[in-house]
């Protein structure tokens, strides 16, 4: 004991401990001590390791950079929303689901659609076949959105919309539901997705080529601008982007990419960036390599500020804050030993809580087999309560704040990001750079690395590549009545029959025609929303104009 | 020159997650085997036709969208009907046991959900698909 302390007052500085202390024993063998992202990990971090000037890099809660929060109460102030995404079957059904979730403590809700809404085609499209109902809720026309949200205050709750190509008319059924129930559009809350960059890049799912999509979104963020104040018009995704198989440093680097380019483009449009920039916000993945990620998400808030500050000229301190939702990843869970999604989803839940998110949806555990059963969702939503509640790590700040290992980290992820800015640019932005299959490559490779780690054993996943159990129990799963696809073809093909049709015709063929000039599109879908014209009509008024977007995929 | 396995990885459907597909296609590929991706929102018949031009010997389904049931019996039947039930087909993505078993009766060799390794899936082509 005595010989330990007396060495280490001789050490010299970190190097020299790890020559003489830590060197003396071996390191494990086999394993990789890096992050996901394939950043090397030292095995000891202290002040020498990092170089953080205070004011400059990391300031106070609700401080520019905002690198320890947005706000400056955080969790003390006011807890993150509990938002479990959730649709199926048809929107009766998805109804049921979202009070159920308000009925047990949720803050917010929100939708998950089927394939063919997220595609823009209708139930009785012949592409939506075994789709319908499927991945989420199947919505073909306003009647739907009315039946999604009937006995919901809309004035009430946020909501949030899970959708892009179509996000134009998820938009325009919900502000006329919210017509209906008498509810004025700028007292709507929630968020829409909106975000195609990286449906190009990652999620695939698109409709139209690149420049008539970013069109609909500027389009978008003006109507939100005027119309809905309190709605977010975009939510820039990282998630995808990581689930497509890409490492913590490309989220990173990509979803800000898109965020600027957003912002961009409605600065070209003619809007001042403090006009939308605020209701602009973010979606991050929270995946297993705990500081990395809690790095990535404060690295993100900083770049963020920096930038909109600097580059775009932001002057409303608002423009500058990066408000974010955090799921835990998908792409972690194991079909084997489903339990133990229970644990990973848990731990990734908390790096997105030390990373301060704004809101957060945890998977359940059964979600590699199937849609989520009810009291799988129940188990997800009460490891949030538990680590609100019960941990204490609500109750200061950005706690690893000044962490040596995580300002370091930190640090790096920023670095990293703007390595990858300079490369995109130099391509000639984000839309060039996904014509070249920059993005795709790139994801492809760092996807592959990763399962090429374990399958080496480099990286183990409990139950997959060590500790594997060959007696495995079957869960319940939760089965999507096949019938509810003909039920929703019915109602679709009734309500076509029943509308007014001359007025849907109206509506639908002057949509089409200033899709061939410039004006804003937004007005024009309500109006077509109104008349009950389906979001696949629509869909199809837009592709016969603008074509449609096919990729040469890359592997 | 030994014949190389043939293999078409096919994404039918709307979904677009394709990070399993191109994991495999990419590992089959250095593994020796002739890979085509047939990228990504596939018909049934698109898929049929894809496997008869390109000859090949299996097929490798990635569906994540919970259509399973509907997309696949119906690539099967196509192959049937074109007298190219001799390909192998194998399947991957968030299939539950129950319909993963019903699959099989129908005719897909194997399934693999999420956590499957590459190198299995290799073995299992290795094994099943017969190399004149």
């Amino acid at each position: 004991m005595a010989a330990t302390e007396d060495r280490q007052t001789e050490l010299d500085g970190v190097a020299e401990w790890r020559r003489q202390l830590y060197e003396a024993a071996p390191e494990r063998q086999g394993e990789l001590f890096s992050t996901i992202s394939g950043l090397e990990v030292d095995p000891l971090y202290t002040s020498e390791s990092v170089q953080v000037d205070e004011e400059r890099d990391l300031a106070y809660p609700g401080v520019h950079p905002f690198t320890r929060g947005v706000y400056p109460s955080m969790y003390r102030g006011k807890l993150w929303t509990m938002r479990q995404f959730a649709g199926f079957g048809t929107a009766a059904e998805t109804n049921e689901r979202f009070r159920y979730l308000l009925d047990h403590g949720q803050t917010g809700l929100s939708t998950a659609f089927d394939m063919p809404s997220l595609m823009g085609y209708d139930s009785d499209h012949a592409r939506s076949l075994g789709e319908v109902g499927r991945e989420g809720v199947a919505i073909d026309s306003l009647e739907d959105m009315e039946t999604l949200f009937s006995g919901i205050p809309l004035g009430q709750v946020s909501t949030s919309m899970t959708i892009n190509c179509t996000a134009p008319m998820a938009l325009a059924f919900y502000a006329c539901v919210a017509e209906i129930q008498g509810v004025p559009r700028s007292e709507l809350r929630g968020t829409i997705q909106t975000d195609i960059l990286k449906e190009y890049i990652a999620q695939k799912e698109w409709i139209f080529p690149p420049e008539p999509s970013m069109r609909l979104v500027v389009d978008m963020v003006e109507f939100c601008a005027q119309e809905l104040p309190r709605g977010h018009p975009i939510s820039i995704s990282g998630y995808h982007i990581r689930e497509a198989g890409s490492n913590a440093v490309q989220e990173l680097a990509f979803t800000l990419m898109n965020g600027f380019t957003y912002v961009e483009a409605g600065i070209e449009r003619g809007l001042d960036v403090d006009d939308f920039a605020p209701r602009l916000s973010f979606f991050f993945n929270a995946h297993l390599d705990f500081f990395e990620e809690i790095a990535k998400y404060r690295a993100a808030r900083r770049i963020w500020a920096r930038e909109l500050r600097e580059r775009y000229g932001a002057k409303n301190p608002r423009s500058w804050l990066m408000r974010f939702h955090t799921q835990t990843a998908g792409v972690s869970l194991t079909a084997q030993q489903p339990q133990v999604n229970i644990v990973r989803t848990a731990l990734e839940a908390l790096s997105a809580v030390l990373g301060g998110t704004q809101s957060l949806h945890t998977n359940s555990y059964d979600e590699a087999l199937a849609l989520p059963t009810e009291d799988a969702v129940r188990l997800a939503l009460r490891t949030q309560q538990v680590i609100a509640h019960e941990t204490g790590v609500v109750n200061t700040i950005d706690p690893l704040g000044g962490s040596y290992f995580v300002e370091d980290l930190t640090n790096r992820l920023e670095a990293e990001a703007y390595e990858y800015f300079d490369r995109i640019r130099a391509l000639g932005g984000v839309i060039p750079a996904i014509k070249e299959n920059f993005f795709q490559r790139e994801i492809a490779d760092a996807s592959f690395r990763y399962q090429s780690e374990v399958e080496s054993k480099q990286r183990i996943i409990v139950g997959v590549n060590r500790y594997q159990q060959h007696d495995e129990q079957e869960l319940e799963l939760l089965k999507v009545d096949p019938g509810l696809e003909g039920e929703q073809i019915a109602r679709v093909q009734a309500l076509r029959a029943r509308r007014d049709s001359a007025e849907a015709e109206r509506t639908l063929a002057r949509l089409k025609d200033a899709a061939a000039g410039e004006e804003n599109l937004m007005p024009l879908i309500v109006d077509a929303a109104k008349a009950y014209v389906t979001m696949g009509e629509m869909c199809e008024a837009l592709r016969e104009v603008w074509g449609v977007w096919r990729e040469t995929p890359v592997f | 020159m030994a014949a190389k396995i043939r293999v078409v990885i096919a994404k039918p459907g709307l979904d677009g997650h394709d990070r399993g597909a191109k994991i495999i296609a990419r590992a089959l590929r250095d593994a020796g085997m002739e890979v085509i991706y047939t990228g990504l929102h596939q018909t049934p018949e698109q898929i049929v036709e894809t496997a008869i031009q390109e000859d090949a010997d299996a097929v490798g389904i990635s569906i994540l969208s919970g259509a399973h049931m509907t997309l696949v019996p119906r690539i099967l039947e196509g192959l049937k009907e074109n007298g190219a039930e001799d390909v192998l087909v194998v399947l991957g993505g968030t299939i539950p046991r129950e319909d993963a078993d019903d699959l099989k009766k129908q005719g897909v060799a194997e399934v693999f959900t999420p956590g499957a390794p590459t190198s299995e899936i290799v073995e299992f082509l290795r094994e099943k698909v017969p190399i004149s």
